[in-house]
């Protein structure tokens, strides 16, 4: 009898859980900061009534968790970037194929549609579309640290305890390259890559010295370097054109090696529920005038043909003044991450957090 | 120690004031060596106020303090050798027996081999040999009362104060207290200062009693003096039973007067030694219901005093019987009666006789 | 068929305690011990074993970092501790009705906005062109700009105020207990201030210290945040490392490690902490 009892009530707790979810359609969304502006919302709810968007602000490794943890439930659109999709849907099958014919990718560019396709084609399937683009560089202080150019410079005596950088896979690859390696070449013999991650940790090390803090944050790295406290910093360019707009002598720089490029894609969780609404918002965000609202929102430049002329006017500034024709055709864009890649960089990473002495 | 001093305990010209509040104001009192004396008043009399500065944790705003014949003004409390139970006796409960009582015998420094026995004999004085090991939670209240007693005496003060330390008991272990109080006393033979607002703790145990009033003394004296020969008006209302009544003096003679009543009666009292009275005077009368004999209405009596009345009620209470007389101005009128059971016994609704000597009857100025 | 009903009502009375107890905690854990006993052969391939454990014992990075945030945890506590119980004492015995209420508020106003803000808050202060610094270069204490962020000094100050209100509260309700006379005995026995502290006061607030203790030193050892925004180069935290495996790098199973980990060494610091001043878990914690 108590049994009887004590199920029921189970039973009718969960019942009343689950009815309580709405039957508008809910297109929730599970992206970077600033890849949904209100605006944007705003304008494609009034598009589609009957379609309600939820934003979850997030980054790549935070979203690959989040899915990681319900199988690939609980959103409906995720912006992963482009190199962390492959290796993610082989180990832990989050993601589930995009059907093309459903997208306008007529208006995509095609050299980027097509990279992203090469990157996320799994047994013949399509996983992932680009949405906007965007490179980890420099930045600097052109008055106050005239000669940084490369990822090595950071390092530089010159401007001792006046430089940052993240501690995160970006500066491992940036310096890899400054030393003249290729580390996505070594990513298919992890042996080499490991080699050559040895070197990079130790030259961060002997670096640490020079550096004044790692940056965990736009908002600190803004700070510092607005107030001046660093002078140069590993950067993303979006960071570095939003301070441009306060502080003209900050400006991105693309590391003689290379800007690293990455592309933020579109990729539909496994377990999504509103697919069709996913589709219409990658359709709807692909139009001109919401494009030019994105960019001012996010700083990156879109996928889309003839992107740089839809940027904002102050943002088109800041891109000039950073990249040259030639600084755009030295782009290294980020290689897909095979499985144990990201295990090592974790180690080394915690290597360099933890060496001590050089303060 | 100053042998020649002949009192434990001088107070001189004391007077404490808390912003524009004066709470203990121009007392003074000694207290003979060995003596039990005790500080009896109303709540917030000040009496409290007057033990805290003795014991050192208030500094009297004007007046000294002696004990022992030396002014303790400027001595801190943890060096006068002025021990105190606190109401709540403040045993402090993380400690065994044993740790409560060694507590100020380490704080003096006393050597390891002489707490020990020290201990002991005041544990076995308080006739509690075998609590030692016990903690505070274990033992009963009079156990605690003990205790506390012994924490202080083990250190052998010059005065012990004690601060109303019964009323935290129950009835029956508050009398049977009186008595182990008053023992222990006798048996340590060290000067007790109790205050307390129960008459009759202080008119049982003391020696000596001070009534305080609003920072006042306003008779310090024998028990018994205090109950049967009052100085001021509070006094007499405050020590015992009494029935009073407001009134104007009507005639003074040599040893008595004449007292017209406000609701009208006439009395004759007694005339204090040296108290001024005056016709036309405003003045209270208190008679004592002991005093007064209750007869049936009818009976023959030539006392100073009498009335008639009606018997309201009978309080029956074995041999503190009393009854409640109607007077003539419809007021109540307490007066002892030996009740036996026989058919004379009064009895609601009989009329009454009452009768008082003017001996007994007390008049006071207003 | 009474005692039916009452079993049942006690069954119904005691079992949403039990299923939050089971749901929320029980069941979370044995899912993290279990996945921490899970290692990684292939590509969705597991297998049982104690390898995560055996990574943590043979890279000393990871017991270093273990070993460094509980040091400083303690240290944190005992901080928290010093400067908390003066505070307390003053809010339980010296300060007036009135002003206590507003004292144990303004212990309160911290924890109305968030650890990230508070966090800023201390960057602001503190940062080399921040308020500190400027003002002691504005009355010419200091030539150069100082920089007092990112050192271990600045992360145990932010734990110590966040965490002090932790510290207060259970001191000044175990303080508030205490009644006045106690104190007073403690002098009028022959004892000085020293000695009243050491034996009465220290003695009657010791559940209230032992919990304060334990709640401070867990939430410091569990803090995240504060030792990552206000952190140096150098200064890594253990929850960062097991974030780092559980974000960063994919690695849930050598995460769960960890946590169980950091789980069992801030049990065993308790325990120890307990054994050494005496105490227990009932006399302290459940009397506060």
């Amino acid at each position: 009898m108590i049994k009887t009892l004590k199920t029921t009530g189970l039973i009718a707790a969960l019942m009343l859980g689950t009815a309580s979810v709405g039957s508008a359609e809910t297109l929730r969304l599970l992206t970077w900061g600033s890849y949904a502006p209100e605006e944007l919302i705003q304008k494609f709810e009034e598009r589609y009534p009957d379609i309600e968007v939820e934003v979850t602000f997030s980054n790549n490794e935070e979203m690959i968790a989040k899915l990681r943890a319900t199988g690939g439930a609980g959103f409906d659109l995720a912006q992963p970037s482009h190199d962390r999709i492959y290796s993610a849907q082989m180990e832990y099958d989050i993601y589930k194929p995009m059907d093309l014919s459903k997208i306008n990718t007529e208006a995509m560019s095609e050299s980027l549609l097509n990279g992203v396709k090469a990157n996320t084609t799994i047994d013949g399937e399509v996983y992932a579309v680009p949405h906007q683009w965007g490179t980890s560089g420099l930045m600097k202080n052109k008055a106050l640290a005239p000669d940084v150019n490369g990822w090595d410079d950071l390092c530089d005596p010159a401007y001792q305890g006046k430089t940052s950088m993240r501690l995160k896979r970006t500066i491992l690859l940036g310096t890899a390259f400054a030393m003249g390696k290729d580390p996505f070449a070594a990513y298919s013999d992890l042996d080499e890559y490991q080699k050559i991650l040895d070197e990079v940790a130790e030259k961060l090390i002997e670096c640490k010295s020079n550096i004044k803090a790692y940056w965990k944050g736009g908002d600190d790295l803004s700070a510092m370097m607005l107030s001046g406290e660093i002078v140069a910093s590993e950067t993303w360019d979006s960071t570095a054109y939003k301070l441009f707009a306060q502080n003209p002598d900050i400006v991105f720089v693309p590391p003689e090696t290379g800007a690293l490029a990455w592309i933020d894609t579109f990729a539909l969780p496994r377990k999504g529920k509103a697919d069709d609404a996913a589709y219409k918002w990658i359709n709807f965000v692909l139009e001109p005038e919401n494009v030019t609202i994105m960019s001012n929102s996010t700083g990156a430049i879109a996928s889309v043909k003839g992107a740089k002329d839809l940027l904002p006017e102050d943002k088109k500034a800041a891109v000039n003044a950073a990249f040259t024709d030639a600084d755009i055709d030295n782009l290294k864009f980020f290689a897909n991450i095979p499985p144990g890649v990201e295990d090592m960089e974790g180690k080394t990473l915690e290597k360099i957090k933890a060496a001590t002495g050089s303060e | 120690m100053n042998d020649q001093a002949a009192y434990d305990l001088e107070c001189t010209n004391i007077t404490k004031d808390f912003g524009s509040v004066r709470a203990v104001e121009d007392v003074s009192f000694v207290i003979p060596s060995g003596s039990f004396f005790s500080i009896l008043g109303p709540s917030g009399c000040g009496k409290t106020t007057l033990m805290r500065m003795i014991a050192g944790f208030e500094k009297p705003t004007s007046g000294d303090i002696r004990i022992k014949g030396r002014s303790v003004l400027d001595v801190p409390p943890n060096k006068r050798n002025v021990k105190m139970v606190f109401q709540h006796l403040a045993l402090f409960p993380m400690m065994n027996v044993y740790d409560n009582i060694a507590y100020g015998l380490r704080c003096a420094g006393t050597p390891k081999s002489e707490i020990e026995p020290k201990v002991r004999n005041v544990l076995e004085r308080i006739a509690l040999p075998d609590v030692a090991t016990r903690e505070i939670h274990q033992l009963s209240g009079g156990q605690k009362q003990r205790i506390a007693i012994a924490r202080c005496m083990v250190l052998d003060p010059d005065v012990l104060l004690l601060d109303e330390p019964l009323g935290a008991l129950d009835l029956k272990l508050r009398e049977a207290m009186k008595i182990e109080l008053k023992l222990l006393q006798h048996q340590f033979n060290t000067t007790f200062v109790y205050i307390t607002h129960d008459q009759s703790e202080a008119l049982v145990m003391s020696d000596h009693v001070a009534i305080m009033n609003n920072g006042r003394f306003e008779q310090i004296g024998r028990p018994e003096a205090l109950y049967h020969n009052p100085t001021t008006s509070f006094v007499a209302g405050f020590v015992g039973d009494s029935n009073r009544w407001k009134g104007k003096v009507a005639e003074v003679k040599s040893d008595s007067a004449r007292v017209e009543t406000d609701a009208g009666l006439t009395m004759i009292c007694k005339r204090r030694e040296g108290e001024a009275l005056s016709a036309g005077q405003a003045v209270e009368i208190f008679v004592r219901p002991e005093f007064i004999s209750a007869k049936k209405d009818g009976a023959a009596d030539n006392a100073d005093n009498t009335l008639t009345g009606t018997v309201d009620s009978v309080l029956f209470n074995g041999a503190n019987s009393r009854v409640l007389v109607r007077g003539p101005s419809a007021e109540l009128i307490e007066a002892d009666v030996v009740v036996t059971g026989g058919p004379e016994d009064l009895r609601a609704r009989d009329a009454v006789r009452l009768s008082w000597s003017a001996q007994q009857t007390m008049c006071f100025a207003v | 068929m009474q005692s039916d009903i009452k079993r049942l009502s006690l069954i119904l009375l005691f079992a949403p305690f039990a299923l939050w107890l089971l749901l929320l905690i029980i069941l979370p854990h044995i899912g993290i011990v279990a996945l921490s006993l899970r290692e990684k052969v292939a590509p969705r391939v597991y297998e049982f074993g104690f390898g995560n454990y055996i990574d943590f014992i043979q890279e000393p990075i990871y017991w270093n970092t273990l070993l460094r945030t509980g040091s400083m945890s303690i240290l944190v506590t005992i901080l928290a501790l010093l400067i908390g119980f003066p505070i307390a004492y003053y809010i339980a015995k010296i300060a007036g009705k009135r002003s206590r209420g507003a004292l144990f508020l303004l212990c309160l106003i911290p924890l109305w906005v968030s650890d990230l803000i508070r966090a800023f808050g201390w960057i602001l202060l503190l940062r080399e062109t921040g308020v500190v610094s400027s003002f002691l270069q504005d009355i010419g204490l200091i030539s150069q700009p100082i920089e007092f962020l990112y050192n271990d000094i600045t992360v145990i100050i932010g734990l110590v105020y966040t965490v002090i209100l932790f510290m207060i509260v259970p001191l000044v309700s175990t303080l508030d207990g205490m009644g006045d006379d106690m104190i007073e005995a403690g002098y009028n026995l022959g004892g000085s201030g020293f000695t009243v502290l050491r034996k009465i006061i220290l003695p009657y607030a010791m559940p209230g210290i032992v919990s304060g203790c334990i709640v401070v030193f867990m939430m410091t050892a569990g803090s995240y945040l504060t030792p990552i925004l206000l952190g140096g180069k150098n200064s890594s935290w253990f929850t960062e490392q097991i974030y780092d495996q559980f974000i960063t790098r994919f690695n849930w199973e050598s995460g769960a490690a960890f946590g169980f980990l950091l789980l069992a060494f801030t049990s065993l610091v308790v325990w120890l902490g307990l054994k050494l001043t005496g105490q227990t878990l009932a006399n302290t914690v459940a009397k506060s």
